[in-house]
């Protein structure tokens, strides 16, 4: 067993966890804040994304033990215009992966705030999110309803 | 709940139509809607699967020591100790949750071994993480027996499907093979298909919890009231003493409509250890346990006349079924349907492997048959030089081709009319190759889709409170489909009250029974319900005497009613029966008198990199005929979603099976390759709103139709953009260099 102190959505929480314990169980079973998503548990379709200081990362393949110290922010901590904006567009079906996406999608305002690059930046999209950057950069979180074109326009009418 | 002052009158627009917001909205972007996985219990246990890894045998030694040793293991379940199972039963038409069982295997009952991926043992303990560690530590040994497994090598000796009430295996009008030999332009064409996972992004999950002789499940299910019957059969306790719980479902497609092997042996885990247990699958668990699309075999023959009448359509399939068990799927369906052809032949083939069975996946069927089809007429127009909708045009049936029987509603032209306008069909340049965009060759391509309609029973109870909420009970299922958003606006239209009044709750066996969420057919058919429903409700509010102007509220108030409630069928046992006959002889006398079918016309817009063959879909326009839309938000998402996944059936997706073993080579979503926020460009839809007049509300069906046509418009593409025709899916770049 290791102790590690987890710092969630703002408070901390003492955890006395086997080392092998990923980010997301932590998260999901011993923190109990289930909207964070388990879908491949692999690193393969996004839906448990959270952000680490501010960055996204697959939760699933984060070790809870690495992670004291850092901010987490889950899903249950995120107060932003993307919901009402995914809600408005309907950018989810089944709303499984929705977590992962709304996270994902405020951790890739900030990169792209940050001028961070794409494979499709500088073919003729300047400094603007288009809807190509915007797909480039969400395509690690999976939607297997389709809600793709939803999610698109959720996050550009909040990007503006 | 939302709390409404009562109105005083009843005028009010119709919200049946309109893109109103889901009502679990909030709950899905605010992760506070909780599937079946998070849900808890006190003294919870959590399951492991052992999968059998031989394709067929038995077993001759289980040891279970090592996997005992680990620390937290509570039990390790084996076909050694644990309880008795019935069987599954055979299925009968008068009780169609006979249907259910994914496969006829009693599992941990037997030592018999049928696929690899059999679960074989189950660890309990208490952490998942101790049930894996444990699991992976079960050591067995099997007695092989031979198997076959591969689809390709046992293909050619299928043989033919049988008819019956349900699904015809083979159909026919005049002489089609004479009518072929005679044709002066004809093609002949063979595709192929391969397997298919359904990939929900929830993996299925499953908590069991026993209190004497009383089950309470959550479960990943689309199928509520089928799972309540199967369980209660299995274990052999009355139905209701089987409670099922299922408020948000993340995605089926058919992958939650049967009863797969971890919800049963959770149950059963339950049941052994005296705790409540939780089983969720990890992704390669659901591909070795749960059954996914057939592979398919086609062959496509069509002849015509010089002027593009089509003389003769012929139109063969292979699929595959478990040994265990599975369903046929109607390959040919549409085949029979969409065009006039002078003489039809349609025939399904069967083969029989030692694979975990096939299941349902969106339009079974449809899916793969319209790839099929649609390249071959779309071939067939370049035969006769033709443009390929004027060709689907000039054959556009008056009356249902195979049988003569009125369409309930048919309006495929006016649908490619819309399509085409929209998307710009006239700029198309119809030789291949022909246009370019720098260094991109582009391509267009056109595909109609199909998909029958259903009706099935629902029941419904309707309550009216005199705070002016409705409050509907119906055991309906969502995974994403808006069903308690879109019977609410049912509700709320034929009350005359705001939709924001009007609450559905669903999702749990203990409210009244609906169908599952397959076929297309729950929407209508709960809504057919609903509106019987509401018409009670409103015939004793008359008998109350109910003035024109007075809201339905305002007349409990002046009575000095709390509430009024009605109800639509009856969930006793001889109740659903009765249910039952009645709309099975009510849907086999619709059958004979109308062909209802929601019907698309896909336009696609593809680009070929002329070095390295890599496909991206940059453009599509759908345009349906789905007869009335109860939510514009909603059904244009739904439509969308099935084009999604079209997409990744015609380019990308494939489950590779060891043609040696019978093993699933890439059961994981790294190497099984959905389509990604990258592959989709927008996608315009667009729909005709015309009803149809023999279904509630004129409404049709809408979560299959979609994804029929996809590939088969993506495929002609290509050939358009660069004068390949790949008929074996997934066209992938390596087929185009
Ligand atoms: S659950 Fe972490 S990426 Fe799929
Ligand atoms: S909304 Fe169902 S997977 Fe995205």
């Amino acid at each position: 067993m290791a102790e590690v102190r987890l710092r969630v959505n703002g408070a901390d929480h003492p955890l006395d966890i086997q080392p092998q314990v990923s980010l997301l169980d932590a998260l999901r079973e011993h923190l109990g804040l289930t909207g964070t998503k388990k879908g491949c548990d692999q690193g393969a379709c996004g839906a448990c994304t959270v952000l680490a200081d501010g960055e996204r990362i697959n939760s699933c393949l984060a070790l809870a033990v690495q992670y004291e110290g850092a901010e987490i922010t889950t899903i249950e901590g995120i107060d932003h215009p993307l919901q009402a904006a995914f809600v408005r567009h309907d950018g989810f079906q089944c709303g499984y992966c929705t977590s992962g996406q709304i996270c994902s999608a405020v951790g890739m305002l900030a990169e792209h705030k940050e001028g961070m690059p794409s494979a499709v930046t500088g073919q003729g999209s300047g400094s603007h999110l288009s809807g190509a950057e915007i797909r480039e950069r969400m395509s690690g979180n999976l939607c297997r309803c389709g809600a793709y074109n939803g999610i698109v326009e959720a996050i550009q009418e909040v990007a503006g | 709940m939302t709390q409404t002052l009562p109105e005083t009158t009843t005028t009010r627009e119709s919200v049946v139509g309109k893109p109103v917001d889901r009502v679990d909205g909030t709950a899905k972007t605010t992760g506070e809607a909780r599937f079946t996985a998070e849900f808890s219990h006190p003294d919870l246990t959590h399951a492991a699967l052992v999968h059998a890894t031989v394709s067929r045998g038995r077993i001759t030694a289980i040891d279970t020591s090592a996997a005992s040793a680990v620390p937290g293991v509570v039990t390790v379940l084996t076909h050694h100790n644990a309880p008795a199972l019935k069987s599954p039963r055979k299925v009968t038409p008068t009780d169609l949750s006979t249907m259910a069982s994914g496969t006829s295997v009693n599992y941990l009952n037997t030592d018999e071994v049928h696929w690899d991926g059999q679960p074989i043992a189950v660890v309990v303990a208490e952490s998942a993480l101790a049930a894996r560690e444990a699991a992976a530590l079960v050591r067995v040994t099997y007695e092989t027996a031979e198997s076959t497994v591969d689809f390709t090598a046992e293909e050619p000796a299928a043989k033919p499907q049988k008819n019956n009430l349900v699904m015809q295996g083979s159909a026919k009008k005049g002489d089609a093979e004479a009518a072929f030999t005679a044709a002066p332009v004809k093609v002949d064409r063979r595709f192929t298909t391969p397997p298919l996972h359904h990939n929900a992004i929830e993996p299925h999950a499953t908590l069991a919890v026993w209190d004497g002789d009383r089950l309470t499940v959550h479960d990943a299910t689309q199928s509520i009231d089928w799972l309540r019957s199967h369980l209660a059969l299995r274990f052999g306790i009355p139905t209701r003493s089987v409670r099922v719980i299922a408020p948000f479902v993340g995605g089926g497609f058919g992958g939650k409509g049967f009863i797969w092997a971890g919800t049963i042996l959770t149950a059963l885990a339950a049941r052994a250890t005296g705790r409540p247990v939780r089983l969720v699958l990890t992704r390669e668990s659901v591909y070795r346990t749960v059954g996914g699309r057939t592979p398919s075999t086609q062959r496509v023959a069509l002849g015509a006349r010089t002027d593009g009448t089509l003389t003769s359509l012929i139109h063969t399939s292979v699929t595959r079924l478990g040994r265990v068990g599975g369903t046929p799927e109607a390959v040919t369906s549409q085949s029979k349907h969409l065009y006039a052809a002078e003489n039809i032949l349609v025939r399904q083939n069967l083969v029989e492997l030692d694979l975990v069975s096939n299941a349902a996946m969106r339009a079974p069927g449809e899916a793969i048959g319209t790839f099929a089809l649609e390249a071959s007429i779309d071939e067939l127009a370049y035969e006769l030089g033709m443009d390929p909708i004027e060709l689907r045009m000039h054959n556009e049936p008056e009356r249902n081709p195979i049988d003569g029987k009125q369409f309930a509603r048919r309006h495929l032209r006016e649908a490619y009319r819309v399509g085409a306008e929209r998307f710009g069909w006239a700029d198309r340049t119809p030789e291949p190759r022909s246009m370019r965009d720098g260094r991109w060759l582009v391509g267009m391509g056109v595909a109609s889709a199909f998909h029958p309609s259903m009706l099935f029973v629902a029941n419904v109870v309707v309550r009216l409170s005199v705070d002016g909420t409705v409050l509907v009970h119906c055991g309906l299922q969502e995974m994403g489909m808006g069903s308690a958003t879109v019977q609410a606006q049912v509700a709320a239209d034929a009350l005359g009250v705001p939709v924001e009044s009007v609450r559905v709750e669903y999702g749990d066996s203990t409210l009244p029974m609906a169908p599952g969420a397959g076929g297309s057919m729950q929407t209508a058919s709960v809504a057919n319900s609903l509106l019987a429903a509401c018409e009670k409700l409103e015939r004793k509010l008359t008998k109350l005497g109910r003035s024109p102007q007075e809201s339905p509220a305002a007349v409990l108030a002046r009575e000095g009613l709390p509430s009024l409630e009605v109800s639509v069928g009856s969930d006793t046992r001889l109740g659903r029966m009765a249910g039952q006959l009645r709309f099975m002889s009510k849907f086999l006398m619709d059958q004979r008198r109308w062909m209802k079918a929601a019907l698309g016309a896909h336009f696609c817009e593809v680009r070929v990199d002329p070095d390295t063959g890599e496909v991206r879909v940059s453009r599509w326009t759908a345009s349906f005929d789905v007869g009335r839309v109860l939510n514009a938000k909603t059904a244009t998402s739904q439509l969308k979603g099935g084009i999604v996944m079209g997409i990744g059936m015609a380019l990308a997706e494939q489950t590779l099976i060891d043609p040696r073993n019978g093993r699933i080579m890439n059961p994981s979503l790294a190497e099984y390759h959905v389509p990604v926020h990258a592959d989709i460009p927008p996608i315009d839809i667009t729909y005709l709103d015309e009803p149809d007049p023999t279904m509630p509300l004129g409404l049709v069906g809408i979560g299959e139709v979609s994804i029929t046509g996809v590939a088969g418009a993506i495929a002609n593409a290509i050939h358009h953009a660069t004068g390949k025709r790949i008929r074996d899916l997934p066209i992938t770049l390596d087929k185009l260099l």
